[in-house]
């Protein structure tokens, strides 16, 4: 008897419903996550009970990394046309007697993460090409009394913008004397009122009777 | 390499009929550009928006000769911060230099520095865990940001908690100040505020963990 044979037929997997589900999964990524910035360096920071989501807008963010280096960020403004980064850079260009070009004024308002190079090099940091040489660069913003380019910066962002609202990322480790420094700064631009961030924990409180 | 199409023999002259089968068309590269996406957005992206804590530090005098503002002893608890994670207390003011109360000593643990806030923040805390549980079963039917409101005018109407003071010792860390503020949050203790370490308290903090003083700051 002669065997049956089954024609040989590539086996064909019907892909749509996975596309389908891929989909929904891609949307939903998209829409509730927040690009995540990476920082300079590290920065651990400490726990609290608190809730409050950060601002999206108008804040500045000043980073004390766990070695104790600081860095500033702060935003372009609710309004992509306000373009906050290239003003606040190029006052203090203008303090610094450094003329930025058009280019490298881009290339700051685009800059995600923090920045912590000393404005004398900001010029070759914007320029530079290669990660590492960028990296090299980011050495802390100088914030002591003769050279405080910290000072400049808050109070040129305030200038900028004056809604602006300080919030400070330190690492838990950090010494306290070191963010006094900065906290001490803030007041002597008048910013009494800041926020803290922190990663969220769970905390109880009873009383007993 | 050149190919040669042969010429497909006409069927017996007639028109071809295309064969009438759903067009099926190849999914696995979409499938393929979507796990790299899907893939691309869990690495870079983060689910939860970072939390923040606000704090509001008292104005600096501006004037020498103004004078800070007066608060009443029995109420006041300094916390000072301590080097290697320890946090001490007293209670008052100190008005003889030359003979220091001992410190108490307490930890961040749940039963170290929270007791001894909510102990004397007792009459506050209840009404706001109180409050609170109105809002939960639904006695108060309020919306989050008049729940917010209510707490805060509670904490102003108290007069009897008590009034931290915290002061942080110089190789106390950054961690250490953010949990004792956030003791402040959850025992509700409505009047606390941050402020510089004196010169005595250095003292007594040098004391209580056995620390040569360092002469720096006595000079006052």
């Amino acid at each position: 008897m002669p065997k049956i044979k089954l024609a040989t037929k590539s086996p064909h997997i019907d892909m749509t419903p996975m596309v389908d589900l891929f989909s929904v999964v891609l949307i939903f990524l998209m829409l509730t996550t927040t690009f995540r910035i990476s920082e300079p360096a590290a920065v651990d920071t400490p726990y609290s009970v608190s809730e409050k989501n950060i601002a999206d807008f108008n804040k500045m963010i000043i980073v004390i990394s766990n070695e104790g280096d600081v860095f500033f960020n702060m935003d372009n403004g609710p309004d992509t046309l306000l373009k906050y980064r290239p003003k606040v850079l190029a006052e203090m260009g203008k303090r610094y007697g450094i003329e930025f070009t058009e280019a490298e004024l881009r290339t700051f308002e685009k800059y995600p993460s923090s920045l912590g190079v000393p404005i004398e090099n900001m010029s070759r940091f914007l320029s530079a090409t290669e990660a590492a040489e960028k990296i090299a660069y980011q050495v802390g913003v100088p914030m002591d009394s003769l050279n405080n380019q910290l000072g400049m910066w808050i109070l040129y962002a305030r200038q900028v913008n004056p809604n602006i609202k300080a919030v400070i990322k330190s690492g838990t480790e950090v010494p306290y004397p070191r963010v006094k420094e900065v906290l001490d700064l803030l007041q002597d631009y008048k910013v009494n009122s800041f926020s803290l961030i922190t990663a969220l924990e769970s905390a109880e409180a009873k009383l007993e009777d | 390499m050149a190919e040669i199409i042969q010429q497909e023999k006409s069927e017996k002259g007639g028109k071809r009929r295309a064969k009438k089968h759903p067009p099926s068309i190849d999914m696995t590269p979409m499938v393929d550009l979507m796990c790299l996406l899907i893939v691309f957005f869990m690495l870079t992206t983060a689910f939860s928006k970072e939390k923040v804590m606000d704090i509001t530090l008292p104005e600096e005098l501006k004037d020498p000769n103004q004078e800070a503002p007066k608060i009443s002893a029995s109420r006041t608890v300094n916390i000072i911060l301590g080097p290697e994670n320890r946090v001490f207390y007293y209670p008052g003011g100190i008005s003889d230099f030359t003979d220091l109360p001992p410190l108490y000593e307490s930890d961040f643990s749940a039963e170290g520095i929270r007791n001894v806030l909510l102990e004397r923040n007792r009459a506050l805390f209840k009404k706001i865990e109180a409050f609170e549980n109105d809002v939960l079963t639904g006695v108060v039917d309020i919306d989050q940001d008049s729940v917010q409101k209510s707490i805060s005018q509670l904490k102003k109407d108290d007069d009897t908690g008590p009034i931290v003071l915290i002061k942080a010792y110089k190789e106390s860390t950054y961690g250490n100040f953010v949990d004792i503020l956030d003791e402040m949050n959850i025992c509700g203790i409505a009047r606390y505020t941050v402020m510089d370490i004196a010169w005595y308290e250095e003292l007594m903090v040098e004391t209580a963990t056995g620390r040569t003083p360092t002469q720096t700051t006595v000079a006052n």
